[in-house]
């Protein structure tokens, strides 16, 4: 499957990478060999074979609806740069 | 509306109130201090893996079973991924072509009968944290100096409804919504309070010609937080796009906000540059196959639905005392209050036993029903007292009833006479044309039987006097 360099630049977009200009050519011809290895799956005849979600087969793994104690505010907030007001303080969004 | 027709399509998150988040067991409260219920899974360390909550899907498939929904004998979980502050992860732990319920419909009476709109999907995801925007103009989004973020509600379990495009006004939205809510009430899965933001609405809208096939470019209308607002902001968006088709001009695809001190509409800057979500299979999680049992017991406590009740209500009062009655719960006391004048039974409890703000399910229904047999005899305020007091244990009407109102003119005379020849001034200000007046001699007369004497002979009674 053929990457194109509009490709590259919207994934990296919605990535939030910034991707050198000299880098461009490198990374959709590696995204590409990716895609190519991916897709000899599809050179297959899997008209029978059921899709897949998980390679376990299990299901219903989940927990009752009962609480456990959440962490200290202070150790929740340790890893914040720039905590304030008991909350993590970031940037102004979207203004 | 002179031959177009509005198509709206809602989308409604209502939030879950398990006791414990959706993948983690940190409490899910509201209102608590900010941070206080988070661990690494909800704030997203590295390596740490989510555990669904058994109840909240449980709940999940009692909502979609209550629409009339199909459940999915194996569900899945993707992720939607974006980034913003309130999403730790930089993806959201949603559903995606496989959610828990789908094709589905929810039946809203209205004035021209029944009306069915189609369910297209519900399902379960997390919520995200809560932001605060400080600084720039009274927390909103533009000019913040910066954002405080709250993770309490992040990781909540959610339900997200999407109707069809069925919707054909603002008020049958709000009939919708109000019916909603109502249903998750009594499910007992959610608070679903509007200005707590516990139920939420978003609105897609766009305009036809009558007749037309297809749909044009809608619109969308983000988070009105009350049932006025969903009514009146549809509204004034499908006035504005008939409006611009009318001027030969099109209309544009955005995201809108509705303001309603002003009435007004503006646009929403938008919190992703394109909406390219890359949904895949969460590979942290594997299906859920709800089993027969939870399908049972959930359809088992569900009751009759609030629009089956409103429509057997509506031959009895109308369509608006019967939305009334029912979306304020307060349809079983109805039920057992005796009484030939429905309407009657039917405004006494949505207007002055509502003020009263009591308990309807305390009510004992038998005394309530001779207290508005006997509205009409007894004194304002003592049938006002009486329900005030008809929620306490051991209520009964007697002492009111015992306190007929004062009809007989020849009691009532001495005192208006009284009154009369105590105001002489006001006396001479209504002969000489101030009919208004008619109504401070009244309240005289009321103040001085203690709002015991009959409102209807005393006017008569004064009327001639003053008039002789
Ligand atoms: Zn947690």
């Amino acid at each position: 499957m053929a990457i194109t360099r509009e490709d590259v630049l919207h994934v990296a977009a919605l990535a939030r990478l910034e991707i050198p200009e000299g880098e461009v050519e490198g990374v959709r011809e590696q995204l590409g060999a990716i895609l190519e290895a991916v897709g000899k799956v599809s050179e297959l005849d899997l008209a029978d074979v059921e899709p897949t979600s998980h390679p376990l087969d299990l299901v219903n793994q989940w927990a009752e609806d009962e609480p456990r104690p959440s962490l200290p505010r202070e150790e929740a907030l340790a890893n914040a740069p720039d905590p304030a007001d008991g909350s993590f303080r970031v940037p102004a969004v979207g203004g | 509306m002179n031959g177009w027709e509005p198509v709206i399509g809602l989308e409604i998150h209502v939030q879950l109130k398990t006791r414990t988040k959706m993948f983690c067991r940190c409490e899910n409260v509201w209102g608590e201090e900010p941070n206080t219920r988070t661990c690494p899974v909800c704030l997203a360390h590295p390596g740490t893996l989510p555990v669904p909550n058994k109840t909240a899907i449980e709940w999940t498939v009692k909502l979609g079973l209550a629409l009339d929904c199909e459940i999915a004998e194996r569900a899945l979980f993707h992720r939607k991924n974006y980034f913003y502050p309130d999403l730790p992860k930089g993806y959201q732990i949603s559903q995606y072509d496989v959610p828990l319920c789908s094709e589905g419909r929810f039946v809203v009476p209205g004035p021209d009968g029944d009306r069915e709109i189609g369910i297209v999907r519900a399902h379960l995801e997390e919520d995200a944290a809560k932001t605060i925007h400080v600084g720039g103009a009274a927390g909103r989004i533009h000019g913040a100096e910066y954002s405080l973020v709250d993770f309490n509600r992040g990781g909540t379990p959610l339900v997200e409804i999407v109707a069809k495009p069925d919707v054909r006004s603002g008020e049958e939205a709000r009939r919708f919504l109000q019916l909603l809510r109502q249903t998750v009430i009594e499910l007992d899965i959610s608070d679903a309070e509007m200005e707590k933001g516990s139920l939420r609405c978003d609105a897609n809208v766009s305009v036809r010609k009558a007749g037309e096939e297809g749909y044009r470019t809608k619109t969308e209308l983000k988070n009105m937080n009350s049932f006025k607002f969903v009514a009146d902001g549809i509204a004034v968006e499908v006035e504005r796009q008939i409006a611009r088709y009318q001027a030969g001009e099109e209309v544009m695809q955005q995201t809108l906000h509705f303001d309603p001190q002003t009435g007004t509409i503006a646009p929403l800057r938008s919190k992703e540059e394109a909406h390219d979500y890359r949904y895949f299979p969460e590979p942290d999680l594997v299906a859920v196959a709800p089993p027969a049992d939870m399908v049972e017991r959930a359809r088992a406590e569900i009751g009759e639905l609030p629009a089956a009740r409103i429509r057997r209500l509506e031959a009895e009062v109308d369509l608006d005392l019967a939305y009334g009655l029912v979306t304020s719960g307060r349809d079983a006391l109805y039920a057992r209050v005796p009484g030939d004048d429905r309407r009657a039974v039917a405004n006494v409890l949505m207007n002055q036993l509502a003020a009263a703000g009591v308990d309807p399910a305390a009510v004992d229904g038998a005394e309530l029903g001779r207290l508005v047999a006997a509205r009409e005899t007894i004194p304002r305020q003592t049938f006002l007292d009486a329900l005030g007091a008809s929620a306490d244990p051991d209520f009964t009407a007697d002492p009111y009833l015992a306190e007929t109102t004062v009809s007989d003119a020849a009691a009532l005379d001495p005192v208006i006479d009284g009154i009369l020849a105590a105001n002489p001034g006001q006396v001479e200000a209504y002969r000489g044309g101030k009919e208004g007046l008619l109504g401070f001699f009244v309240g005289q007369v009321m103040k001085e039987t203690q709002g015991k004497a009959d409102a209807r002979v005393v006017n008569e009674r004064l009327r001639e006097k003053l008039n002789a």
